[in-house]
């Protein structure tokens, strides 16, 4: 009988690895046939790391792989739908109400807001059901989020074919990514340290983002495809950009769980949460893992930027900031692993973090003016 | 290590300043700011180019000073470490490891599985056997982790010593030996000193140069502080043609530039296009799209005359150049040309922003100096769906601009407004108006005397406004009028203005009374409007722009920059070294079989965390399970 079962599960295991691998690798290989007229080498470089980068995380991370078929196969329902016609997206029963790109990211919206409110039943009624039902409509989320930036990419292209362009290129389509990647990001640590209590703190984050996205969309209007001004037209912005919020989103959970460490330092909600070691040890992980990937945001910034303004460091105020917020988490991990400090200090300190952080991603654009192109508010 | 901790805050902070007050602004822009007094100061503490400042470089090379001597001092010590297999402790020494496990007693097993384990496990393995028949399994993994603290923190250095390579320490130490000198007149490249003169073997610099459209030149200018230098260039570039391409919603969607690099070395010119995001290297020089601007664009333009009804006169202008009109003694400084412009009309409206067309931004100077700036719209811009031609005006660059609204007419032209406008400055016209009125609003025919005050009063009513538009008559009423009754002669006066204005349109145009029709109306009150404002527009002239043919300008950038390699390199340094120190987890480990039966275990790891906690239980519960 248990034979039995492993068996299957293995096999349904390989079978999984094998659809996803040719999917990744199909969907490349399409691209590339269809498109590589428009793209240079680098785009085609970075089309195939990214293959090589996706199958490295879904190897690793079983949940993740399942993620993407699912939003391959939405998607490309989505895009089924569309048959090139945009104004399917008021015609069309599935489009208008669920995968249009506005739609699914409304959706993955309740789904944020919903998860939030169940994480935070099921820490207080110490209720494993609940933390489960949050942690899937987490994913679910993640799974609308992510058609709709997909299908949203797609929508840009039918609205004019030198108007389509990746999704990461303004306000709106950024903090989308930015809510992705941070619950992507917390949903690995959720299973790698086998606790779902920690959800509560760290959707806080993500549903503020949420919050600015909804403003945005019904207050500013301005979650409408803009074209994409010259300095913005660059390969460089396809993985600078995901990087940077890679690194952003790290340093938010690491803020957030130091919000549970002073919280559960202080015996409020001690007995509800993770023990203080883990806690520290969770808020070490995620900065060391966005302290690297902003690294190498920066340094793919400073490429770029010797690409489109003639100089790899102009000391513009976004560059300056992005240096700050690397010194300041260059010297927490001094502190922590040279001079071995632990605990309340470096919580606290993390959580000043993420200010800074959020300054140099939101305040710069707001108070200081530079030559950074996008995210006037 | 706390010095250097400091300074990677201090550096933070000290970053602050310069993202808080704009960099290498003009300086008349700080003088405003701050005054006198502290636009001095600043400027000796050198807030003005914080980055490039000597306190600022100071703590950089502080920086990498003592990132260097951590390096120099921790180097050795990892990489014997990384060498060495310490197979040399003893039992004691094992025994005061925080992470120990004693066995007691052990299987006779062959030590050939202990190490088949320890390799499993990543481990480079060492067997030694001590004098006293004890053996001693040395194993070790993730060692590059140490290695990564070098790669680290020389990959900082590095870059830091390539920005520096890049930065202008060189040339301030030149300033400072009075070897250069910058230079503050607006005067030709070709009459700048050599001292203000950067030589083509400059090592690196970052310089701007404008060309116009078939123009070619072969320096370009260093700004510094509240001047520039002129550097030299190994080749001539020419800028064959400048093109800016738009999208459907009028958002520029491209900047190309067509050059043609000259070198005496070279036998044949070479052809390049350069746009955003993809410039052009040659000689070690980088040549980068970075703006545009105008590159004197010629000009048709006509002169309405608003206060006479003398008619227009025709100008032949370029932009950039000046024409002094003697008889007013005003002088026109023409400042920019711009084909197109996407403006959102609608304020506070949603509504798409659209292309207006040209428009040309001009100063109007008058023989006591002082300058007002205009800018005029050619094409007629609909407003809440009517045409008008627009003109804004102000008195300095931080007002808004105020603008004059003149409707167009069902040609699209300013011709009909002018002959109205010319048909008010018409004193006989406006008499032959006011005495058609009289006559059909004073019905009594006897009572001359009534009838003569009414046509008096719609004479001067008209030629208050006439001569100074509605503020004349507001001003007029306000001296004239007891306060109970100003409400009431305003209205009159108005209704006057009005009546009068449409009477003297028909009568000028030769209408019907049926042709005064709703948009006819319209017309004439905008047209009074217009007319009004004329007062208050500063100029007695309107500018048409009749005809253009554009020409522009390129801004490019030049970079020489040796030190970008050794940034990159440093960066990649940077990468690798902290992916190790992160993401690999040095393990030592030490087993003793004793002779005398027994073992002990110990593993140590430079950083003690969770999961080292989790390795060490994890190997040393295999261990004991395979030996015990
Ligand atoms: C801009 C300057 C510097 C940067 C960006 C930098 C960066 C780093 C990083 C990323 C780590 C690894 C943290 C980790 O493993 O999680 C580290 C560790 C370390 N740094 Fe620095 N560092 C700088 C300057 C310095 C200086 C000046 C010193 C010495 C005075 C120093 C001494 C150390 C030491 C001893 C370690 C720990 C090595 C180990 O135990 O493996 N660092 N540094």
């Amino acid at each position: 009988m248990f034979t039995k079962l492993f068996k299957a599960s293995k096999t349904s295991f390989v079978i999984l690895n094998v659809l996803y691998l040719s999917l990744l690798l199909g969907g490349a290989l399409y691209a590339l046939k269809t498109f590589s007229s428009y793209m240079d080498i680098y785009e085609k470089a970075i089309l195939l790391s990214s293959v090589g980068f996706f199958s490295w995380l879904g190897w690793n991370w079983n949940h993740f792989k399942k993620i993407i078929i699912l939003v391959f196969a939405l998607s490309l329902f989505a895009i089924q739908l569309y048959s090139g016609v945009l104004t399917n997206n008021e015609q069309v029963f599935l489009l208008k109400y669920l995968l249009s790109s506005q739609s699914a990211i409304m959706w993955m919206n309740v789904f944020f807001v919903l998860a939030l409110v169940l994480y935070w039943l099921g820490l207080l009624a110490k209720n494993k059901l609940l933390d489960d039902i949050a942690s899937s409509f987490t994913s679910i989320a993640i799974l609308f989020g992510f058609t709709g930036l997909l299908v949203r990419w797609y929508e840009s292209y039918l609205i004019g074919l030198d108007i389509g362009h990746i999704p990461i290129s303004n306000l709106y389509e950024v903090f989308i990514l930015f809510c992705l990647i941070t619950s992507l990001l917390y949903l690995f640590y959720e299973e790698k340290f086998n606790t779902k209590k920690l959800g509560a703190f760290v959707l806080i984050v993500i549903n503020a983002a949420v919050g600015f996205i909804l403003w945005y969309t019904f207050d500013r209007h301005a979650d409408g495809v803009q074209p994409l001004v010259p300095a913005l037209q660059s390969y460089w912005m396809k993985i600078h950009v995901p990087a940077n919020f890679i690194g952003y989103g790290a340093f938010s959970i690491a803020a957030m769980v130091s919000i549970a460490y002073l919280l559960s330092a202080k015996k409020i909600l001690a007995s509800y949460l993770p023990k203080l070691a883990v806690l520290d040890d969770l808020i070490y992980k995620s900065i060391a893992i966005g302290f690297i990937f902003f690294t190498v945001a920066t340094i793919l910034g400073a490429i770029w930027a010797a690409e489109a303004w003639g100089g790899y460091w102009s000391w513009d105020p976004k560059e300056t900031w992005a240096l700050i917020v690397w010194l300041n988490y260059a010297a927490w991990l001094h502190y922590r692993i040279v001079k071995g400090l632990r605990g309340t200090v470096l919580a606290w300190w993390a959580l000043i973090g993420l200010i800074i952080t959020t300054f140099a991603f939101l305040g710069v654009n707001m108070f200081l003016s530079g030559l950074h192109s996008y995210g006037e508010l | 290590m706390s010095f250097a901790i400091s300074m990677l805050v201090f550096l933070g902070i000290a970053s602050i300043i310069g993202t808080i007050l704009k960099q290498n602004e003009p300086y008349e822009n700080y003088i405003i700011k701050f005054g006198q007094f502290w636009f001095v100061f600043f400027e000796k503490i050198g807030l003005y180019d914080v980055y490039q400042s000597i306190w600022f470089l100071t703590i950089l090379l502080f920086l990498v000073i003592s990132t260097t001597l951590c390096v120099t001092k921790n180097s050795p010590i990892i990489f014997k470490d990384f060498l060495l297999f310490k197979d040399s402790l003893e039992e004691k020494s094992l025994l005061s490891f925080t992470h120990h496990l004693v066995l007691k007693n052990r299987k006779k097993v062959s030590l050939s599985r202990v190490i088949d384990y320890l390799k499993q496990e990543k481990f480079k393995v060492r067997e030694k056997s001590k004098d006293n028949g004890d053996i001693l399994i040395v194993a070790k993994k993730g060692d590059f982790q140490r290695l990564g603290y070098i790669f680290t923190h020389v990959g900082v250095v590095v870059i830091c010593l390539g920005g520096l390579l890049d930065g202008n320490l060189f040339f301030k130490a030149q300033e400072l030996l009075g070897y250069k000198k910058i230079e503050t007149l607006d005067i030709p490249a070709s009459k700048v000193l050599e001292v203000s003169r950067l030589r083509i073997t400059n090592p690196s610099f970052r310089a701007n140069m404008t060309l116009a459209e078939g123009s070619s030149d072969n320096v370009a200018f260093v700004r510094k502080k509240d001047g520039y230098l002129v550097q030299d260039l190994p080749f001539k570039i020419t800028l064959k043609d400048f093109r800016i391409e738009h999208y459907s919603t009028g958002m520029p969607k491209s900047f190309e530039s067509d050059l043609i690099i000259s070198d005496p070395e070279l036998s044949q010119d070479i052809a390049t296009t350069i746009t955003v995001n993809h410039p052009f290297t040659y000689k070690g020089i980088s040549i980068y799209q970075s703006d545009f601007q105008d590159g004197g664009t010629n000009l048709d333009v006509k002169l309405w005359n608003l206060l006479n009804s003398s008619g227009s006169q025709k100008i032949n202008a370029k932009i950039f150049e000046k024409i002094k009109l003697d008889k007013d003694q005003l002088t026109y400084e023409f400042n920019d040309f711009r084909k197109f412009n996407i403006l959102n009309l609608k304020e506070g409206v949603k509504e798409k922003p659209r292309n207006v067309g040209p428009s040309v931004t001009y100063k109007i100077r008058n023989n006591s100096g002082q300058a007002r700036e205009y800018i005029s719209y050619q094409l007629a811009m609909l407003i809440d769906d009517r045409p008008f031609f627009i003109s804004g005006m102000r008195e300095t660059p931080q007002e808004e601009f105020k603008y004059l609204k003149i409707p167009a007419d069902k040609n699209g032209s300013i011709a009909e407004f002018i002959s109205f406008k010319e048909a008010l400055q018409n004193k006989i016209l406006i008499e032959m108006v006011a005495k058609k009125m009289t006559n059909r609003s004073v019905k009594s025919d006897n009572n001359s005397s009534v009838k003569q005050s009414f046509e008096d009063s719609v004479n001067k009513i008209m030629t208050l406004f006439v001569e100074g538009g509605f503020s004349n008559i507001a001003q007029n009423i306000d001296n004239n009028i007891p306060t109970n009754e100003k409400e009431k002669a305003v209205q009159a006066y108005l209704k006057i203005i009005d009546i009068a204005s449409i009477e003297l349109y028909k009568n000028y145009f030769n209408l019907s009374d049926k042709e005064i029709d709703q948009s006819a109306i319209r017309f004439i009150q905008e047209s009074l409007n217009a007319y009004s404002d004329m007062f208050l527009f500063g100029s007695p002239y309107y500018f048409e722009l009749t005809n253009y043919e554009q020409k522009e300008a390129s801004g490019l950038q030049l970079t020489k920059s040796p030190g970008q390699f050794w940034v990159y390199l440093g960066s990649l340094s940077l990468v690798l070294g902290i992916f190790s120190m992160i993401y690999l987890h040095e393990r030592k480990l030490w087993l003793l079989i004793k002779a005398k039966g027994g073992a002990i275990i110990a593993v140590s790891s430079n950083r003690k965390n969770i999961d080292f906690e989790l390795d060490y239980r994890k190997v040393s519960q295999a261990i004991k399970k395979i030996i015990q």
